[in-house]
């Protein structure tokens, strides 16, 4: 009995930190899952079955067939390395226009700062999807023109989560401080604003994921994302909006069930990153 | 002519006038007092003079070489002879950063050689009274009063000539106030540098200052000499 006691307090987790686990393993399955894929589960993108369609979940197939009868699951497993792939580049894309923008007009402050910031401003006063919709039109359907729609649309939040970070670090004592000891411009971005920038981007382009995710399958589901006959998640559930009247729900259902899981997976992660980065949460985990 | 000196200085912001054509000297090896009601523009005035914030109108002089401009136009050479000790020592410092690495901080800005720093910052945590234990911690994990100590020690690493001291001392208990006024003594006796002591707390002033200035009635002047 005694003996059992230290090996439960290892065992035993804080609260809230099961949730994270929860999420962190459905991602790290995920992850695995997609980069294992092509190596285990071959899959021809434009082969078809068609005396197997319309096949509901079995053990065989179980997510199904869809009316081509292609296997649900697996394809639903090639739309995620998709939707993964184009959610992560374009994220990052974003990332790095909104960090570009954001440091310039924060550290060059003045009119500069705001002729920026009304571009901001005017971009964002647009709907975003229809401007995505607009650049996707303009390009032929491929991964490029998806990540290239959705990283330009979406720099806006970073570049204002940026610029406001460095104009509030600008002010603090501690910057004057380093100025008064001596330091200079560059030793002051350096050592003294990017590292408290950097962690704070890094937590804006895990929160794009998901968004960006879903705006491809949002792309994708409008007829504008992907070549048909590509695997992808927006796709997949596009095509299984037909079925869902003739009784086949399970074509739109895996699909479906796989990006909720996976982009709430990455958000929870993401949300508990950021308790992490506040300063006084740290304090309490670290002593 | 050894002094710093604000000649004239007018700062305002957006629209509120905080210092109105203010002039103070602080000679080597005298403790100046300053006083002044709250929001009356002791720190916009010591900002002023630590050279990180310019003023409107007006100069700042450090032993008779005027200083144009503020922060990074100034010479880092002109900015490392004032040291600044700021009232809220949790504000002045980097929260990611250790004790020692904050400390060290000048020395390495200004590329001192990695023995160098160390064996200075040794010695300057010996002076203030910081043992190695509390240098590998961070911020959050000292005293207000440990880390003023740490920001002092920052303050003294360039041997400046002069040191600002906004309200050093308001968020400290009595011995570390003590230990805090007294090294800054022991320094002004070994280094002839002038100090300039800002404080609401007249008998504070009194007790350590040489001279005391108000804020206000240098102010109450120009509204006469106007009239």
């Amino acid at each position: 009995m005694l003996d059992a006691l230290p090996r439960r307090r290892v065992l035993r987790l804080r609260p809230g930190q099961t949730g994270t686990l929860v999420a962190a393993s459905v991602l790290a399955v995920a992850i695995l899952a997609c980069l294992l894929a092509p190596a285990l589960w071959p899959l021809d993108q434009s082969a078809v079955a068609l005396d197997q369609t319309r096949l509901p979940p079995s053990w065989a197939h179980p997510a199904g067939t869809d009316d081509l009868g292609r296997d649900v699951s697996l394809r639903a497993l090639y739309g995620l390395r998709v939707s993964l792939l184009v959610g992560a580049v374009a994220a990052l894309v974003a990332t790095v226009i909104g960090g570009i923008v954001g440091g310039i007009a924060g550290t060059l402050g003045g009119p500069v700062d705001r002729l920026l910031m009304r571009v901001v401003d005017t971009v964002a006063a647009l709907p975003h999807l229809l401007l995505g919709i607009f650049i996707v039109a303009m390009l032929r359907p491929s991964l490029g023109a998806v990540i290239a729609s959705i990283g330009v649309t979406h720099w806006l939040s970073t570049a204002r989560i940026v610029r406001s970070e460095l104009l509030s670090l600008r002010n603090r004592p501690f910057i004057d401080a380093a100025i008064s000891g001596g330091a200079g411009r560059r030793r002051i971005l350096t050592r003294h604003l990017l590292p408290h920038v950097l962690p704070r981007l890094a937590l804006a382009t895990t929160l794009m994921i998901p968004h960006a995710v879903w705006h491809e399958t949002a792309l994708s589901f409008l007829g504008l994302g992907l070549p048909p006959h590509l695997a992808s998640l927006g796709n997949m559930i596009n095509d299984g909006q037909g079925s869902l009247l003739t009784g086949a729900w399970w074509a739109s259902i895996a699909p479906g069930a796989v990006i909720v899981v996976v982009t709430l997976a990455i958000a929870a992660l993401a949300v508990r990153w950021r308790e992490y980065l506040d300063p006084r949460v740290r304090a309490e985990l670290q002593l | 002519m050894t002094s710093l000196a604000a000649h004239d200085v007018t700062v305002s912001y957006s629209r509120q006038r905080v210092l109105d054509r203010v002039s103070l000297h602080i000679g080597s090896g005298e403790t100046v007092g300053l006083r002044g009601p709250s929001g009356g523009g002791k720190s916009t005035l010591v900002r002023v003079l630590a050279l990180v914030q310019g003023a409107d109108a007006g100069h700042v002089s450090i032993d008779g070489t005027w200083v144009a401009g503020a922060r990074h136009r100034v010479p880092a050479a002109l900015r490392t002879r004032i040291g600044v000790l700021f009232q809220s020592p949790r504000e002045a410092t980097d929260p990611r950063l250790r004790l020692d690495d904050i400390i060290s901080e000048p020395l390495r800005a200004t590329g001192h050689p990695d023995a160098a720093v160390r064996e200075r910052v040794t010695e300057l945590a010996d002076l203030v009274g910081l043992t190695a234990d509390l240098l590998i911690r961070r911020p959050h994990a000292v005293s207000d009063g440990q880390l003023q100590r740490a920001c002092l020690a920052r303050a003294l690493a360039h041997r400046p000539s002069y040191l600002l001291c906004d309200e050093a001392t308001a968020m400290l208990d009595a011995s570390t106030q003590a230990h805090v006024a007294g090294v800054l003594t022991d320094y002004q006796r070994e280094t002839g540098a002038g100090i300039l002591v800002v404080s609401h707390d007249h008998a504070l002033l009194t007790r350590w200052a040489d001279r005391v200035v108000d804020l206000q009635t240098q102010e109450r002047r120009h509204a006469a000499t106007a009239a």
